[in-house]
């Protein structure tokens, strides 16, 4: 994996005696005491992290916590006060006001939470903007602009302006003004949090079907954990201008680092971002391969189930013996388990959201198998479980 | 009590005005060239015959007004040019006009780039808000004394007191203007590469267009209230005619020529008005 964007140590300290401020920061000490000795506000303290190629990395904070301050030095439209940006390798800090301009013409596209069309132009132009002042000849910004619009799915609104539409038009508008650019990262900025619940979804699962095909590398800040969850590969929680936790969706939620994200991820609808794999428990597996009935009757026994899961040598997934059905086999001195085996039975891939299987999960009366694309068994997913992680229980307690 | 001796500033200034004196060259060659922008609007407006320049002012207006169309602004400036022309205030009315324009023109050259400049600087904005104050709180009388000195008798003085007068609403209506523009949308030029040139041009002039619109307005209104004053320094015009009123006691004379001068204002004001109203209907 290439790191596409790296921030080392980046630092904000507003006021006017930031590099007191900044020595007092590496001291140690608090925040408070430093607004108190220096009247200097601390924005961002030393945040590291990495952004790989092609991801969406989504910083998390409630409003004060600096995710807006570090986005902005992400593109320098805020001065760094310490620290590094590199951006494939090159050292953004270090740039002058010419070569930064480039970088932002080419490299880059931001869309903002207000939107920030230009109401004085239409929306075609406010797409072209970007081309424009690079100097890009009519023609060909207004077949990009237009092939972007076509991209975002605004069509026929070319000649209206900016106020004629609805936020979550203007918000496309604004999204395909930041693609037409081609740049290779995109950072948004709140870019849903202006729009009602409805379009904000909609919002969602269309960057989402964009980033299939586009494969930018997005840095997106948002204050909705839910929002973070569905889009993030990776996710920075952040609070009072320090990184609290950064990770994957799944160890933020599994693994949270501390109390402050644990309450934060209290209110989550975990049901969207935990997958089968996240709520199954090992199963009583039978290899109908290797083991008779006497045996398999056993370990039902051992472990207190009336269900064993048969498989192959490969772990592959036959079906379903009951242990009442086991017991006949037995008595009537067959050896000819296949015979007793349910194939007819609910089964779900890993990668499966919970939410998608929850209605059959909890009408089924036999637990669903969880397999891999190889149909591999990988594990079981019995109701009490589901309902114990979704409420913030582990998955062990159940097993 | 008053026992400090009394500050000679009065001498001061007078020496000043003399030491500008000298650079007659000078001078002289701003007089030649602010004339020459004055009869150029005169010429012009001698040539017109009086019924093609009385269609040309009512097509623009119509033009301006065309997506909400104001029909009786229309017929007041035909009825209010009919009667400018009846009572034989025709040439007084171009010559005036001719002043207001060169006046306008001259504030709007100089004030616009100066309302940039204070947006762009704070330093500039300390230094010039004062000096805008004093040249909008300067009784417009005193202009006329330097002005006589430096530019001579005739329309040229008058119309640099008028500038005088008239430009700061200009140069802090642009400033105001364009620091108004919301930040998110400075933002966005800047994260989108603008060069400030760019920046200027496409973003913030066109966004602070309404602000500057009604600041040039406010310098026409401004500069026509001038013309009165700059009548007693020979800018021949209506306030010739009220000046001479005034002289002579002759309240008839002198309302007639006042009620042209309303006239006028009123048709320049619609007229500008409607242009900023333009956009946002």
């Amino acid at each position: 994996m290439t790191a596409k964007v790296e921030v080392r140590n980046l630092t904000k300290i507003f006021g006017n005696r930031s590099n007191a401020a900044g020595e007092l920061l590496l001291k140690g000490t608090s925040k408070q005491e430093i607004l108190k000795k220096t009247g200097a506000t601390v924005g961002v303290d030393r945040a590291n992290f990495q952004v790989e190629d092609g991801e969406i990395f989504v910083i998390m904070g409630l409003s004060g916590s600096g995710k807006s301050t570090l986005i902005r030095m992400i593109n320098r439209l805020i001065e760094p006060t310490h620290g590094d940006i590199f951006i494939d390798g090159e050292n953004l800090t270090k740039l002058d006001k010419k070569a930064l301009r480039e970088t932002r013409r080419t490299k880059m596209g931001m869309v903002f939470q207000d939107f920030g069309l230009l109401p004085n132009r239409t929306v075609i132009q406010n797409v072209e903007y970007g081309l424009e002042i690079r100097g890009v000849s009519k023609e060909e910004r207004y077949d990009k602009a237009r092939k972007s619009l076509s991209k975002v799915g605004i069509d026929g609104y070319d000649d209206q302006y900016p106020d004629q539409l609805s936020g979550g038009m203007q918000q496309r508008v604004a999204l395909a003004r930041a693609l037409a650019n081609g740049p290779e990262i995109l950072l948004m900025d709140e870019a849903f949090s202006a729009l009602d619940p409805l379009n904000r979804t909609e919002m969602q699962d269309q960057l989402i079907d964009l980033q299939e095909d586009l494969n930018k590398t997005i840095i997106f800040i948002s204050h909705d954990l839910n929002e973070a969850l569905k889009l993030g590969d990776h996710i920075m929680i952040m609070r009072d201008g320090e990184v609290v936790q950064t990770g994957t969706p799944e160890e933020i939620l599994t693994q949270p680092a501390n109390d402050y994200v644990e309450a934060f991820i209290e209110n989550v609808d975990r049901s969207k971002v935990l997958t089968a794999s996240n709520v199954m428990i090992r199963p009583v597996m039978i290899n109908i391969d290797k083991q008779g009935p006497r045996t398999a009757l056993k370990q039902m026994r051992d472990n207190e189930v009336s269900n064993g899961y048969v498989v192959n040598n490969k772990r592959e997934l036959i079906g379903v013996v009951d242990a009442t059905d086991m017991i006949e086999l037995i008595r009537s001195k067959s050896t000819d388990m296949k015979s007793i085996v349910k194939t007819d039975i609910p089964k779900t891939d890993v990668d499966t959201p919970v939410s998608d299987i929850m209605d059959d999960i909890s009408t089924s009366t036999i637990p669903f198998a969880v397999t891999n694309d190889k149909n591999q068994l990988q594990g079981i997913i019995v109701r009490g479980a589901v309902l114990g992680v979704l409420s913030g229980m582990e998955v062990s307690d159940f097993e | 009590m008053n026992n400090l001796p009394k500050l000679p500033l009065a001498d001061w200034i007078d020496k000043f005005v003399a030491w500008l004196t000298q650079f007659t060259g000078f001078f002289n060659g701003l007089t030649n060239f602010i004339g020459a922008i004055n009869s150029t609007f005169q010429f012009i407006f001698d040539l017109l015959p009086i019924w093609l320049f009385m269609i040309i002012v009512i097509g623009v207006t119509y033009f301006v007004n065309r997506k909400h169309q104001r029909w009786s602004l229309l017929i007041f400036e035909l009825l209010g040019m009919l009667f400018i022309w009846n009572l034989d205030f025709w040439r007084d009315m171009t010559q005036t006009l001719s002043l207001v324009l060169t006046s306008s023109l001259i504030a709007l050259v100089i004030g616009i780039p100066l309302g940039i400049l204070m947006a762009k600087s704070n330093i500039a904005k300390v230094i010039l808000e004062p000096i805008l104050d004093f040249m909008q709180t300067m009784p417009a009388f005193v202009y006329l004394i330097p002005a006589v000195a430096l530019f001579g008798i005739g329309m040229v003085p008058g119309i640099v007191a008028s500038v005088i007068f008239a430009m700061p609403p200009t140069v802090r209506m642009t400033n105001m203007g364009i620091r108004d523009v919301p930040s998110d949308l400075i933002e966005v030029a800047d994260s989108y590469g603008s060069t400030e040139w760019q920046k200027l041009i496409k973003v913030q002039l066109p966004l602070a267009r309404n602000s500057l619109m009604a600041g040039i307005n406010q310098s026409m209104m401004l500069s026509l209230s001038m013309v009165v004053i700059a009548s007693m320094i020979g800018a021949m015009g209506l306030g010739t005619k009220v000046y001479f009123a005034v002289g002579r006691n002759d309240a008839g004379n002198g309302f007639t020529a006042g009620l042209a001068i309303v006239i006028l204002a009123i048709i320049m004001d619609r007229l500008t008005q409607s242009l900023i109203k333009q956009r946002e209907n």
